[in-house]
């Protein structure tokens, strides 16, 4: 945490900058993730909200069924809902990647302008369309389809809708940024090649935008995990969820503990998520261990300057031979 | 051409919105050849070859592989390779699956698909390298597997694209030659598209000139270079030196007198022309004699001026000199160890002339 030694002149600012960041990192990121980590390992208190005792206790007590049940229907329910916002995201994010330059901020702003809205209103107007006398039901009633209004409140429908709904920017971003970058002359050579629209997705753009696929994915999955509002407010009390479980140890159990070893165990799958995010990254770009190497075996420039050295002397010596 | 053609383009133009990228376009590339389409940026030469490849379909006309008409047909379907400028490689394969793809796209079995993969790469010298990424392959490597990456799949027509364009001038040198070789070992037709007249002289059997989406001149290097049909393809390729004449008078041997910036000379051309008629007068630098006025050794007719520059190439001194009319003229002198009084200083009056016949004479034209 100790900022950098300002080295030569003038770089104070960046001494300063660098210096500012690792501070907010530190102070906002780094100790309460600590602090977390500590109240997990400590008993639970009846008066105080934890006593400093070290024990496994809350670990042992997340291993049970309870707490498997809540974190296996989240990660169903996170699950489908980041297929879902892929499945949706992916043709939008790729129209709105090859339209004309000059419509892609527009495009763009579609997706951005909810953000302007607080995402509880958002989640309290999802009330209004799927609700008993929401606008889907007066719909499908109104044409017939339907004789009694669907139930889709208080649902897990309603709490994968709602995560859908909310999340799908996040998908859509990422997976913009990637195909954008994604060179189109990779796919004519695709086909140049002889691979029809089907192929070349599948090998070109499909492993190109991997990076922008897991990236976007992450961005639902893990979001949607710990999310409580928009289970509480569409599914009710009945769909126990993973940030419901947590919110409720800390604001209603008093359980400051078991609470703290749910979020660490929420962080770890989430920095495991991270690691596979830049494996997968890493493997797309093609810069493996070999060509990290320094040296001639990994440096092709090195060895081609040598090669190129080498040519060079042979014409010049032909060259000389010739004129003598 | 007596053989049939491998490409033929019949009454092609292509319309983007109300701008013509080409006009109408008739062109027939025989089997086995290497034609250049040359022109500068804009001309129209690109959209030729995306034509071929098929990611440009013609606004009108016919397009015709091996005598069938694919003017429909999608590009995945039509075998004919392309080697893109930037190359195009697959980021995510290493050497052998982007030189693999193309079969694999095939279905071929594997065993064969192995052998012919490693038969291009030994070709190419890149056999050593088939498990690198491309990222980790220099610009003249990746350039090599790009073109083993076409011709593994034994295309009818190869298109290349200012394949050389990121490559610096030594390694451009080398793999010209390199290009040259391959066409000549495998036979196959290639299509060739630059800016650069050296690259496409250095190279092909025959040059397409392009400008403003029309065919200007097809021909030989040598045809281009000395023989050009018009002004735009004698200035396009090379310097040249423009001059204005006039016929006066018809030779009973088939040459022309006339008055070119003043003086009287004898002009050679094929073309007929009346007495009277305005022509242009085309000299390469290195067609016109230079002598110090005081020599006298040059019988007339020449012309009389005075020397502005000279510019020192290595192999020809460069001779920039305006004529007592006026006119700026560019002179190329080879430069000759016996002869050391070559060395003209600016301000030297000297006289210039021509070996005749060496001229090239065209109309008057709106330029």
């Amino acid at each position: 945490m100790r900022p950098p030694v300002a080295g030569k002149g003038g770089s104070l600012f960046r001494g300063t900058s660098i210096g500012t960041t690792w501070f907010w990192l530190g102070a906002f990121a780094l100790l309460p993730g600590l602090a977390l980590l500590l109240v997990s390992v400590l008993d639970k208190g009846e008066i105080d909200f934890f006593i400093p005792v070290l024990t496994l206790r809350n670990y042992e007590e997340l291993l049970g069924p309870v707490f498997l049940t809540v974190l296996w229907d989240s990660v169903r329910l996170a699950a489908l809902s980041t297929l879902v916002c892929l499945l949706l995201g992916y043709p939008f994010a790729y129209r709105v990647a090859r339209a004309r330059p000059k419509w892609r901020p527009w495009l763009l702003l579609l997706v951005i302008i909810p953000f302007w809205t607080n995402s509880l209103i958002r989640t309290y107007a999802l009330i209004l369309i799927i609700g008993a006398q929401g606008m889907v039901n007066k719909v499908l009633l109104g044409l017939g389809i339907i004789h009694e209004p669907l139930a889709m409140m208080y649902t897990d429908f309603a709490v994968f809708v709602g995560l859908t709904y909310t999340l799908l920017p996040f998908m859509v971003l990422p997976l913009y940024a990637s195909i954008e970058k994604l060179d189109p002359t990779l796919g004519d050579a695709a086909k140049d090649l002889g691979a029809g629209s089907l192929r070349t997705f599948w090998h070109i753009t499909l492993p190109l935008t991997l990076p922008g696929i897991v990236a976007g994915s992450m961005l639902v999955f893990l979001p949607s995990l710990g999310m409580f509002y928009v289970p509480e407010i569409l599914g009710g009390a009945k769909n126990l969820l993973l940030g419901t479980f947590i919110k409720n140890q800390f604001l209603q159990a008093n359980n400051w503990p078991l609470g703290a070893a749910a979020s660490t165990v929420l962080t770890i799958l989430l920095v495991l998520m991270a690691g596979l995010y830049r494996f997968v990254s890493l493997r797309v770009s093609g810069r493996e261990r070999k060509g990290l190497l320094p040296g001639a075996l990994g440096d092709p420039d090195v060895m081609n300057g040598k090669k190129r050295r080498a040519r060079d002397g042979e014409t010049a010596g032909a060259k000389n031979a010739g004129g003598a | 051409m007596e053989i049939a053609p491998i490409i033929e383009l019949r009454a092609v133009a292509k319309y983007y919105g109300a701008t013509a990228a080409l006009h109408n376009i008739n062109l027939e590339i025989a089997n086995g050849e290497f034609l250049t389409l040359l022109g500068p940026s804009g001309c129209g030469k690109t959209t030729i070859l995306r034509l071929i490849s098929g990611f440009e379909s013609p606004s009108r006309g016919e397009l015709l592989l091996n005598g069938q008409d694919i003017t429909g047909t999608p590009p995945e379907k039509r075998q004919v390779n392309t080697v893109f400028q930037n190359y195009a490689l697959f980021p995510h394969m290493t050497v052998w699956d982007n030189v693999a793809f193309g079969l694999k796209m095939q279905r071929l079995p594997k065993t064969e698909v192995n052998w012919r993969v490693a038969e291009v790469l030994r070709r190419v010298h890149m056999d050593a390298l088939a498990d690198r990424k491309p990222s980790q392959l220099s610009g003249g490597q990746q350039q090599r597997v790009a073109i083993a990456r076409a011709i593994v799949n034994n295309p009818l027509v190869l298109l290349l694209d200012e394949p050389f364009s990121a490559l610096d001038f030594k390694l451009r040198k080398q793999m010209q030659l390199e290009i040259k070789h391959l066409q000549r070992q495998l036979g196959i037709t290639f299509v060739f598209v630059t800016h650069d007249q050296e690259e496409a002289f250095a190279m092909s059997d025959r040059v397409v000139v392009m400008n403003e989406g029309e065919i200007r001149q097809i021909g030989s290097s040598q045809e281009i270079y000395e023989e050009p049909e018009n002004l735009f393809v004698a200035r396009f390729v090379g310097e040249i030196n423009v001059l204005e004449g006039k016929i006066t008078a018809l030779r009973p041997d088939g040459t022309y007198m006339a008055n070119v910036e003043g003086e009287e000379f004898v002009l050679r051309t094929k073309r007929d022309y009346e007495v009277g008629e305005k022509v242009k007068v085309l000299l390469r630098p290195e067609d016109l004699k230079v002598y110090l006025e005081q020599e006298k050794a040059l019988a007339p007719p020449f012309f009389l001026g005075r020397i502005v520059e000279t510019v020192y190439k290595g192999a020809t001194v460069d001779i920039m000199l305006t004529l007592d009319n006026g006119k700026d003229l560019q002179a190329a002198e080879f430069f000759n160890e016996d002869d050391t009084d070559i060395s003209y200083r600016p301000g030297d009056r000297v006289a210039v002339s021509w070996v005749e016949g060496w001229e090239v004479v065209l109309d008057e034209e709106g330029e």
